[in-house]
């Protein structure tokens, strides 16, 4: 699908993967243009509404990105954050519902190289998926 | 264990120990279906004169609201309440202390080994009558009788997990199994043979057996409301009244965020949507709803079958909760209703775990 843009989401924890986000912006590193940030103060802010409304609101692909384990800003937010990503992900699985549009990944504040990895990674996986049919069914 | 023999059928038996429990003021009401004699009308009572007792029956395969909902506020009253409770009512008002929405510090609980109850439209058209005999004949030989609620059919979990007080009913008698020192306790002076006693294995065997089958049958039935366009036709007649989550005794929220300010739509919402898709269902967002629900408490479902019978246009909805809370409950070896100090799966975490996240 060579004409297909995606719109893909990154909830980024302000702590951490967002300032990688900003270190691998001012290393020139190349970046989707297609991925669109948002900041958030932790990843535990991300609820599935907001995630499963962020689908139905446009997105073919979400990112959610924060501190590594044992790292979280205050303190044991993105352990939460993890259980309940696997809740989300395994009603997406048993649904049959296109699991592999959202992912959850931990990127330090110092680690921009991987920012750009994953976030590259993840834009061309779903560049492959390709329109996302929560976003465009006539009957939702 | 501790048992009391049942002389007369469990359902006597029980309202004369509530009876007693009652007159002898061990307790301040009781929690029960009741049915009217005369006209066969039932509903879920809360006793306080024993002369009430007359029209209590206890073990009616009927659920008119999920009895461990209903008991949530009541039981923080301070008043001492025996609660007649279905297995999976006990598991659901278990689900409601964890989240602070009850308390067992007053309570009795009775259970039973559960046959399942029938359908509402059963109790509407007048067939539960004629029914109920058959159905207590079938139950005690450890067969299914026919028309119980889908979930009922396929429920593994029909022996109470921590009631206080456990009643087995098979083709040799009925007995009251004591767990507890507050079991014991309230039944003291209540007359009847105490014999060592446990229910009956190979009568829950087979129970089990037709149980699982139906249950694999249920699961499979499912497989074709799956993915986007299974959902969207399983979800397209759907009136959205919301009726699905209120029975529920896990969704305990006064403020259900699908109701509020979220998801009130606008406008700029509408001309947005229309703009991207061309067309809209109304109302919107049905699906989402479901899927939001099924997020946030499916581990929790204990498979009560009120959701499905309360739904006015037939949605399985209990039979895809079940399905999918055995998936997201079994993420975390999670089992609602096991224990009341297990916390929930979304309270707690460990740092070892999920290690393929990230
Ligand atoms: S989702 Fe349905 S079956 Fe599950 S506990 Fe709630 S009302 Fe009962
Ligand atoms: S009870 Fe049925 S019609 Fe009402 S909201 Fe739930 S699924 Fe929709
Ligand atoms: S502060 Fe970054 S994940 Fe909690």
């Amino acid at each position: 699908m060579p004409d297909f843009h995606p719109r893909i989401i990154g909830f980024l924890c302000n702590w951490c993967t967002y300032a990688a986000a900003d270190l691998a912006g001012s290393s020139k590193l190349e970046l989707p243009p297609e991925f669109t940030v948002i900041r958030v103060m932790c990843s535990s802010r991300i609820d599935h509404n907001l995630i499963l409304s962020t689908f139905y609101r446009g997105a073919d692909g979400i990112l959610v990105a924060g501190c590594h384990p044992g790292d979280c800003h205050y303190g044991e937010g993105n352990y939460y954050a993890r259980r309940r990503f696997a809740l989300l992900k395994k009603v997406m699985e048993t649904l049959d519902l296109e699991p592999e549009r959202l992912e959850l990944r931990w990127v330090s504040a110092a680690e921009g190289n991987r920012y750009a990895e994953v976030v590259n990674e993840f834009t061309d996986r779903i560049r492959k998926l390709g329109p996302s049919p929560i976003r465009t069914s006539t009957r939702l | 264990m501790n048992s009391i023999v049942m002389k007369q059928d469990a359902s006597t038996a029980i309202r004369e120990l509530l009876a007693y429990l009652l007159s002898s003021s061990r307790v301040d009401a009781v929690l029960t279906m009741r049915q009217v004699p005369e006209t066969g009308s039932c509903d879920l009572g809360l006793i306080t004169d024993p002369s009430g007792m007359v029209e209590a029956e206890p073990f009616l395969p009927v659920m008119t609201a999920n009895a461990g909902q209903a008991l949530s506020s009541i039981s923080m009253s301070g008043k001492r309440i025996a609660a007649v409770l279905k297995p999976c009512e006990l598991r659901g008002f278990t689900e409601r202390v964890k989240r602070e929405q009850g308390s067992f510090d007053n309570l009795l609980t009775i259970s039973s080994i559960c046959g399942g109850v029938f359908p509402l439209e059963k109790v509407i058209s007048g067939d539960l009558e004629k029914l109920v005999p058959r159905y207590i004949e079938k139950t005690a030989r450890a067969e299914a009788p026919r028309g119980l609620r889908e979930t009922c059919k396929a429920c593994e979990e029909f022996v109470p997990m921590n009631a206080d007080i456990s009643v087995s009913v098979t083709e040799h008698g009925s007995l009251m199994h004591l767990h507890s020192d507050r079991a014991e306790e309230y039944t003291e002076g209540f007359e009847g043979e105490r014999i060592e006693a446990r229910a009956d294995q190979s009568h829950i065997d087979r129970m089990m057996k037709s149980r699982s089958a139906a249950k694999g049958k249920l699961f499979q039935s499912l497989e074709k409301s799956s993915g986007l366009d299974g959902l969207v036709d399983l979800f397209g007649k759907c009136v959205g009244c919301h009726g699905c989550s209120r029975v529920c005794p896990i969704c305990y929220c006064q403020h259900c965020d699908f109701e509020s300010i979220n998801f009130d739509y606008n406008q700029p919402y509408f001309q947005e949507s229309l703009e991207a898709r061309g067309a809209l269902r109304l109302p919107p967002d049905t699906i989402l709803f479901q899927l939001g629900r099924l997020t946030h408490m499916s581990f929790s479902c204990v498979g009560c079958g009120m959701c499905s019978d309360v739904c006015p246009v037939s949605i399985p909805v209990a039979g895809i909760f079940k399905k999918t809370g055995e998936r997201t409950a079994g993420l975390f070896d999670y089992v609602p209703g096991r224990d009341s100090e297990e916390p929930i799966p979304v309270m707690v975490f460990k740092e070892e775990e999920l290690g393929d996240i990230g």
